[in-house]
């Protein structure tokens, strides 16, 4: 089986300065996938190259199919999907106006669909549909911003930091729903700073420090990986603490 | 003060009110949706009228002719930009839009253009002609620079001006032209006097207001341009096409411009510059209005044709120093009551 997305020695550069080096990696279907790194790693850059909004140098294919000569529009159309970090809502809209904004490149007959499935998901969206996206609190315009991308019923969601900012109890919920996700035949590509959140629902990890992946495997063996538990799950091995 | 003076004054002011409202909606649609404050809204305006004028005396436009070559202009453009990406859908697409749309109105144009056309096929001839126009303008000049500060898109719009005034010149020629009325109707309520002209002008208005308020609040497509200007990536990050939503805010600002301007040119003789003067009262009105209220710019539209109505009897020599005074009082006024806005970063 090949990858939904694979990308292949990626380079993305700042003018002269690299800030993701020579990159590989892979999500398959129905798979959730982490990249977990402090901040300033590049994780939020690569996504945003992944996506389009930022030139890089190297091999991208989404659904067996390159990238190079797609814009942001067609990366969509073809079922990629980007959560930014700023979540990028339209603040002086409605969230009913968000949703159906979201689902702009499909069909009338699967929009109606998928607003019935945003709304079972994000069951406070529905509470909300009326209110302005800029007036909803930092979990609620999290949630809009995931359901809006989900309306394009996308085959890929790449999340960015959706746990940032936002309450612990929140963040629960929202891990808890990206973990529904793969039921519903959604891949999940997710950068995120709270590791242990991340490892715990990701099928594989990849860490990255200073613009390189320098581990990658299955989450668990990652979660356990002594270096990574000292750098990003904030606790230490004993036997490391004798050094 | 006489009574039916002041009515007459009133009626004329809304009247010339209601033109104003039409350019500055046109205003606030465009810089909503691409941050660019049209300038060159007023050569729309000379341009529709100019070309209905001069269809209607069974000449050919030269207006024909410049959506042609502007469209072959934007041809070039669309395959430079998609070069590394061309397919056959992108090629058909440019060839349908910038080739034979330009090429098949000036055919048409120079097909039925003659001193007994009815005035309806000419209307629709002068508005097709604009609509070129101002969707070839978005592309050329705008589109390739659509990611610049408002103050750079400014410049590129009072160059746009500049250059379509000089064209209307070569083709419209120095004198002021007049067009035929679109009806003679005429009705009587009191002293006043209504013609069938007023009344189109005053429909025409109401229609438009009507029809963007349902198009931008209700349908998809309204929706997904009122989003390009709220949020620009996030438009992108939904599969919103931003090319396309600079081109359709062109194409209705062009289509109010020139429909204006076939509304006031049986009423006033206009010369190829005059656009550029009504272009401003549209354009005072619209930052009354914020440039993002539609209502308030409507109300602000009238207020202004009411005082140039009256600035126009009790101190004629003042009546343009008048009118553009209003601004500054309204400038001080909103400064006070809205903190400055930052630029939007992208």
């Amino acid at each position: 089986m090949s990858a939904l997305l694979s990308v292949s020695d990626v380079h993305i550069a700042y003018g002269k300065v690299e800030a993701v080096r020579g990159v590989s990696l892979e999500v398959n279907e129905n798979e959730i996938v982490t990249i977990i790194g402090a901040n300033g790693a590049g994780k939020t850059t690569l996504l945003n190259a992944v996506m389009g909004i930022l030139p890089l140098k190297g091999r991208t294919a989404f659904a067996s199919r390159d990238m190079a000569t797609l814009d942001i529009e067609d990366r969509v159309a073809a079922g990629l999907s980007l959560v930014p970090e700023h979540r990028e809502l339209f603040a002086t809209m409605n969230v009913e106006d968000n949703l159906q904004l979201g689902a702009f490149r499909v069909p009338k007959a699967t929009a109606a669909n998928s607003f019935e499935r945003v709304y079972s998901l994000f069951p406070r969206l529905r509470e909300r549909r009326k209110q302005l996206a800029g007036t909803l609190s930092g979990g609620e315009q999290q949630m809009l911003a995931m359901g809006r991308a989900l309306m394009g019923a996308p085959k890929l969601l790449m999340l960015d930091e959706p746990s940032l900012g936002l309450a612990p109890i929140v963040v629960a919920d929202i891990f808890r729903t990206i973990g529904e996700l793969r039921a519903a035949g959604v891949s999940v590509l997710l950068v995120e700073q709270n590791a242990q959140a991340a490892l715990q629902i990701a099928d594989r990890a990849y860490v990255m420090e200073l613009g390189e992946f320098v581990l990658s495997g299955a989450a668990r063996d990652i979660a356990s990986n002594q270096r990574v538990a000292a750098s990003y799950l904030g606790f230490q091995h004993e036997g490391e603490s004798a050094v | 003060m006489n009574t039916t003076i002041m009515l007459f004054l009133l009626q004329d002011g809304i009247t010339n009110g209601a033109i104003y409202a039409l350019l500055g909606l046109a205003l606030v649609l465009v810089f909503a949706v691409t941050r660019v404050i049209l300038i060159p809204q007023g050569e729309f305006v000379t341009y529709g009228a100019l070309s209905y004028a001069m269809l209607a005396t069974g000449q050919v436009p030269g207006t024909a002719k410049l959506a042609v070559a502007m469209g072959l202009v934007a041809f070039g453009l669309d395959l430079f930009f998609a070069r590394k990406s061309l397919h056959a859908r992108l090629i058909a697409r440019a060839v349908a839009v910038d080739i034979v749309f330009p090429v098949a109105v000036c055919l048409l144009t120079y097909a039925l253009a003659g001193p007994k056309t009815p005035i309806a096929v000419n209307i629709a001839l002068a508005l097709l002609i604009v609509a070129a126009i101002g969707l070839f303008l978005y592309r050329i000049a705008f589109q390739p620079i659509a990611h610049t500060s408002v103050l750079v898109l400014l410049i590129a719009s009072v160059g746009c001006h500049l250059a379509l005034q000089g064209l209307g010149l070569v083709f419209f020629g120095a004198e002021g032209l007049r067009g035929p009325a679109l009806s003679n109707v005429a009705l009587t309520a009191g002293a006043l006097r209504f013609t069938g002209q007023s009344l189109a002008v005053y429909g025409l208005t109401i229609g438009f207001i009507v029809a963007l308020w349902l198009f931008f609040g209700y349908s998809l497509t309204g929706k997904a341009l009122r989003a390009t200007a709220v949020n620009r990536l996030g438009a992108r990050l939904v599969g919103i096409r931003t090319t396309l939503s600079g081109q359709i805010a062109f194409l209705l600002a062009s289509l109010i411009g020139a429909i204006s301007g076939i509304l006031i040119v049986p009423i006033t003789t206009l010369y190829y510059d005059t656009g550029f003067l009504i272009g401003l009262k549209g354009f005072i009105a619209a930052i009354i209005g914020g440039l993002v209220s539609y209502p308030l710019t409507a109300i602000a539209a009238i207020l202004v044709g009411v005082v140039e109505a009256f600035s126009s009897f009790y101190a004629s020599n003042f009546k343009e120093v008048i009118v553009f005074t209003l601004i500054l009082p309204v400038l001080v006024l909103r400064s006070l009551a809205a903190p400055a806005v930052e630029e939007e970063k992208d």
